[in-house]
């Protein structure tokens, strides 16, 4: 016994290094062998907060890459939403009645410039003819409606946005679906008017306002504003609305520029009727 | 005393922090993984008991093994550099044996003496760790190009850092 114990004081450094070593080489062994996360990983809790501390960090450096990447996403989802899809449902004898053909496609495009506060606003994006953007084309946010395109170089497109005196939306309660027109009611980028609100249409504060889907620069049902406050001026048949735009104008990052597969058709319909109402 | 673990301390901790959160995501390309955190087990004081030193190195090891989640195998390496560490520094010693105020460093060693100890530890590690790594004789000539390029890469790193916090002292 005694001897042991000369022998482990003697030799102490070299038995401590043995046991370490022992000690770690097993867990190599044992770790590695069964690929398995023990206490001693990167999955323990303070490692793991070290190195979500450093993600955090370093994710700014790629939150550019990563935003296009999701409005890129946004926009392919959006594309295939069902609001995006026209019923193509016409003949009531058909079977097919789960068929849709789609009507609009939504570009996702980046403010490159945008301005609020001047009476007529315009937004430029960084889409233009090569990606297949045509004037009066709508825009919108994830958040409402934004614009018209106006006119459009090849890698650029330049916005009247809703901020302007000839910019007019025909917009709708959500609710009942009696339609007006909402225009801008400057110098507030946050708030608009509808008129021409039939007195019928039965309204409260926090409606919210969508677009109608006449004309054919936007889909039936885009968030436009939320109903502040309503009155008939004396002698009026329609109510004034004024309402808050849903779209903070002022923080627009990305938007989508919406494409309406049947525009033209419409139009030539529609140009067609009124010429034909013009022979008589 | 205290003051001088506080400084180990706290070299302990950058050292680690830097080798597990910037060097080991550092795209160096195949061949070139510095481990700066080396220079910890380096710079452990002279007077420092060498069962402690021993330890010590276990605790290093295994800290940068939480950080690669290759459990054991940098404590192994640490383990081993820490045992034969007494005999490396008997083996480089000044003539009259090392002094109380000399502390492992480039300032106070001199270039030469640092250079070949920092590099004798740092080439026995890298070899070690590669080894342990691939853990056979496969393509041993890529894993030695690998040793020998990390250790360069390590070593660079290791002036580096010597240089940028003894600048000072050392134009005095």
């Amino acid at each position: 016994m005694r001897n042991l114990l000369v022998f482990l004081t003697r030799n102490y450094f070299f038995l401590l290094f043995l046991a370490l070593e022992f000690f770690a080489v097993s867990l190599l062994v044992r770790y590695n062998y069964f690929h398995r996360a023990g206490a001693v990983s990167t999955a323990n809790a303070l490692t793991g907060s070290m190195l979500e501390a450093r993600d955090n960090m370093t994710e700014y450096f790629g939150l550019k890459a990563e935003n296009a990447r999701l409005a890129r996403e946004n926009a392919l989802l959006r594309s295939q939403q069902k609001g995006a899809f026209m019923d193509y449902t016409t003949n009531v004898d058909t079977i097919n009645d789960t068929i849709y053909k789609q009507q609009y496609q939504y570009v996702e495009a980046k403010v490159v410039d945008n301005s609020v506060n001047r009476r007529n606003n315009y937004i430029t994006l960084n889409r233009g003819s090569a990606q297949g953007i045509k004037p009066d084309m709508g825009v919108i946010s994830p958040d409402g409606i934004v614009g018209i395109v106006k006119d459009v170089s090849e890698n650029f497109c330049t916005v009247m946005s809703l901020l302007h005196k000839d910019m007019h939306v025909s917009a709708k309660l959500k609710k009942d679906g009696t339609f007006g027109q909402l225009d801008w009611n400057p110098p507030d980028y946050t708030t608009a008017i509808l008129h021409d609100l039939p007195s019928h249409a039965k309204m409260k504060k926090g409606d919210t306002l969508v677009s109608s889907g006449l004309g054919d620069a936007f889909p039936e049902g885009i968030p436009v504003g939320i109903v502040q406050t309503f009155k008939i001026k004396s002698g009026d048949n329609f109510f004034t609305v004024d309402a808050k735009l849903t779209t903070d104008f002022k923080k627009l990052k990305y938007v989508y520029v919406v494409r309406n597969l049947m525009k033209d058709e419409q139009q030539e319909l529609q140009k067609k009727t009124l010429e034909s109402d013009k022979d008589k | 005393m205290i003051s001088d673990i506080l400084r180990h301390g706290f070299r302990f901790l950058v050292l680690v922090l830097v080798q597990g959160l910037v060097l080991k995501n550092m795209e160096l390309g195949p061949f070139v993984n510095p481990f700066l955190y080396v220079l910890f087990i380096i710079q452990l004081p002279f007077e420092l008991p060498a069962w402690i030193a021993l330890i010590v190195c276990f605790v290093t090891g295994i800290s940068v093994d939480v950080f690669y989640n290759t459990m054991g195998m940098h404590a192994a390496v640490c383990t081993f550099i820490g045992f034969m560490r007494p005999a490396l520094l008997r083996f480089m010693s000044p003539r009259d044996g090392y002094e109380n105020t000399m502390q492992p460093n480039m300032q106070l060693m001199g270039r030469l003496w640092f250079i070949s100890f920092a590099g004798i530890i740092v080439l026995i590690h890298h070899f070690m760790l590669f080894m342990l790594e691939v853990f056979s004789f496969h393509d041993f000539f890529w894993t030695l190009l690998r040793i020998v390029l990390s250790s360069v890469a390590t070593l660079v790193f290791l002036l580096v850092t010597q240089l940028l916090f003894y600048r000072n002292k050392a134009a005095e």
